[in-house]
């Protein structure tokens, strides 16, 4: 899985600026021309999603035509439709979001009871577990891929759900992110609830996972996304077209039979960015608000 | 005397207690990583020492310890040789591409002259979260060389775009182009989150002190970013060293192997079912990895100390 970390956006610390009135007109100059390169930027950044989202609702001829287009002249479905019924993509997006939300979680239960150990529990192993940890988040897949797939194949798990599922299942990576989480949760707090009698996992269940929430949905959305878009994993360990995920069905159609029919790629693309997109859309506010809270609260 | 002891059994019943409890939260996920990730480090790099293949797995009795002769072989392997060459290029141009792009987006978002900060951070941002395959196909048609948009917007300048992909010399560039469009959102978030963190004060200072836009980006952002500098430049690094999506999509290594990578390569020799070949070149990548992570630490952090 490649590893990315979506920092929770910067805080709401804004630098002071200056009443609007004051503004020297060398700052709107500097202003003017900083926009004019930042929306420069944003062009080059979003054009290519933009372009494909209109795309993919061209016939392939109009993909071909020179000068390109970028405004459907001959809108259609039939790209999608193609898709949905002459290949298997629902079973792709399905088998996508299956895993990705088993990942999820999987990772969510597994990685923040181990960092709730880690973070408030004193235990013999305790620094040795936490020193491996940190070791496996640096260690990448194309390293242990193919003793893993021997593994898995050994098990019988090669082209079924469960190989697709477990070797992600506990990412040291969200326990590190949870554990960090943790420490600052006041010990005094666990310490009042021991005092009446709670047993430890009623203490994780009913007061440290609440608390928890703002670090278990950026690691939920973390996790969900890298799933969602995990590639060589699936690649290797679904051999079959019925266990494809969306990124190995594309990736493979693409430079397969299909690797000229420009406009059915590209509405696959669309299937895998889209919901991506608008869960990145949606959780963006959701964030702002997480840290807004916390920053209220401390 | 007899109190203490008395009272010792009960307290290291206790202290068992509390470990096993400790331990029922950390079970799952130990059993977990010892099989999927400690299991295969270490399997991994025992099978680089073998002649293991994929019919192997069936019937393990068949395979022969080699010794080194993996290793050997990386050396007199010239499709090894020119991934290692590519991935190199990769990384030290898309390294620092990203982070320079990702720095000034950076300080363009976060100066108070910008207004719609969080229009442009989404913007930047938007490419990392996508899946590198749907955006490596996007790619592709964007590079083509007749109907691409690349090509549409020079043809605009009265500039004969050429087919990008299919040159040997072009569809390397062309892929790192694409790393770093896809990457530099990244190195803005964490660009900022630095920016954010230091203190106004050092700027102020600077100003009093008759530093002008660029002499406080040298003297007071430059330095107080050295730790962020090293985390982006690290993570960067190893993101790229593994690079494979982008060529298994866009070019599948070629044209004329200009675009395989190292990452590429050991797919390549597992679909052959070449485990102990494949096993010794990720081993040799990992190797390259951690030393080239030392390195860099030391690196950035030597100037920290003088």
């Amino acid at each position: 899985m490649a590893v990315t970390v979506l920092a929770p956006s910067p805080p709401a610390t804004q630098p002071a600026t200056a009443p609007r009135k004051a503004k020297r007109g060398k700052d709107r100059v500097a202003s003017i021309a900083l926009h004019t390169v930042l929306i420069a930027g944003l062009l080059v950044m979003i054009s290519p999603f933009l372009w494909t989202l209109l795309s993919a609702f061209k016939p392939d001829r109009e993909i071909r035509t020179v000068p390109p287009t970028w405004w459907p002249q001959h809108p259609t479905l039939d790209n999608f439709r193609e898709l949905f019924e002459r290949l298997d993509f629902p079973l792709y997006f399905t088998n996508s979001a299956l895993v990705a939300l088993a990942v999820t979680a999987g990772n969510l239960l597994i990685c923040s009871a181990t960092a709730y150990a880690l973070a408030k529990l004193p235990f013999p192993g305790r620094r040795a577990l936490f020193a491996i940890v940190v070791g496996n988040v640096m260690v990448p897949v194309m390293v242990t891929f193919v003793p893993t797939f021997v593994l898995v194949s050994r098990l019988g798990l090669v082209n079924t759900y469960a190989g697709l599922i477990l070797p992600n299942i506990a990412l040291a990576v969200n326990v590190f992110l949870i554990r960090q989480y943790m420490l600052s949760l006041p010990d005094e707090l666990l310490e009042s609830a021991r005092i009446d009698g709670a047993g430890e996992w009623r203490i994780f269940w009913r007061i440290v996972l609440p608390l928890c929430r703002p670090v278990l949905a950026t690691v939920g959305i973390l996790t969900f996304l890298g799933s969602w878009n995990n590639f060589l994993w699936p690649l290797v360990v679904a051999t079959t077209e019925d266990h494809y995920t969306l990124p190995v069905a594309l990736a493979l159609y693409s430079v397969g039979q299909n690797q000229t029919q420009y406009g059915l790629l590209l509405a696959g693309s669309v299937v895998i960015i889209t919901p991506i997109v608008v869960v990145f859309f949606l959780l963006q506010r959701h964030f702002v608000q997480g840290i807004a809270t916390t920053g209220m609260k401390s | 005397m007899t109190a203490i002891a008395a009272a010792k059994p009960p307290k290291r019943r206790r202290g068992l207690r509390r470990a096993a409890t400790a331990w029922s939260f950390v079970l799952p996920f130990a059993a977990m990583i010892a099989v999927f990730v400690a299991g295969p480090v270490l399997a991994s790099l025992a099978m680089s020492f073998t002649d293991i293949r994929s019919a192997d797995v069936r019937d393990p009795l068949g395979v022969d310890l080699v010794g080194f002769a993996n290793y050997a072989k990386l050396f007199s392997d010239e499709l090894f040789g020119r991934a290692v060459g590519n991935t190199a290029i990769v990384v030290l141009a898309g390294v620092p591409l990203t982070l320079a792009l990702g720095l000034a987006a950076a300080i363009g978002v976060n100066s108070g002259l910008t207004r719609f900060r969080s229009v442009f951070r989404v913007g930047y941002y938007l490419p990392v979260v996508t899946s590198i395959v749907a955006v490596a196909v996007v790619w592709r048609f964007l590079l083509q060389p007749e109907s691409g948009l690349v090509n549409s917007l020079l043809r605009l300048a009265g500039i004969d775009g050429p087919n990008w992909l299919a040159s040997t010399t072009l569809a390397l560039p062309s892929i790192i182009a694409m790393i770093v469009w896809r990457g530099l959102g990244f190195q803005m978030i964490i660009f900022l989150a630095g920016l954010q963190a230091i203190p106004r004060e050092l700027y102020e200072a600077a100003k009093v002190d008759g530093a002008g836009p660029w002499r406080q980006f040298l003297h007071v952002t430059l330095p107080s970013l050295r730790p962020t500098l090293l985390f982006a430049s690290v993570v960067g690094m190893i993101g790229l060293l593994f690079v494979f999506e982008e060529p298994f999509v866009m070019t599948r290594g070629g044209p004329l192997d200009a675009t395989t990578t190292v990452s590429f390569q050991i797919y390549s020799q597992f679909g052959f079912g070449n485990y102990g070949y494949a096993a010794a070149m990720s081993y040799a990548l990992f190797l390259a990895v951690v030393l080239l992570s030392i390195l860099q630490f030391r690196l950035l952090r030597s100037d920290d100390e003088r």
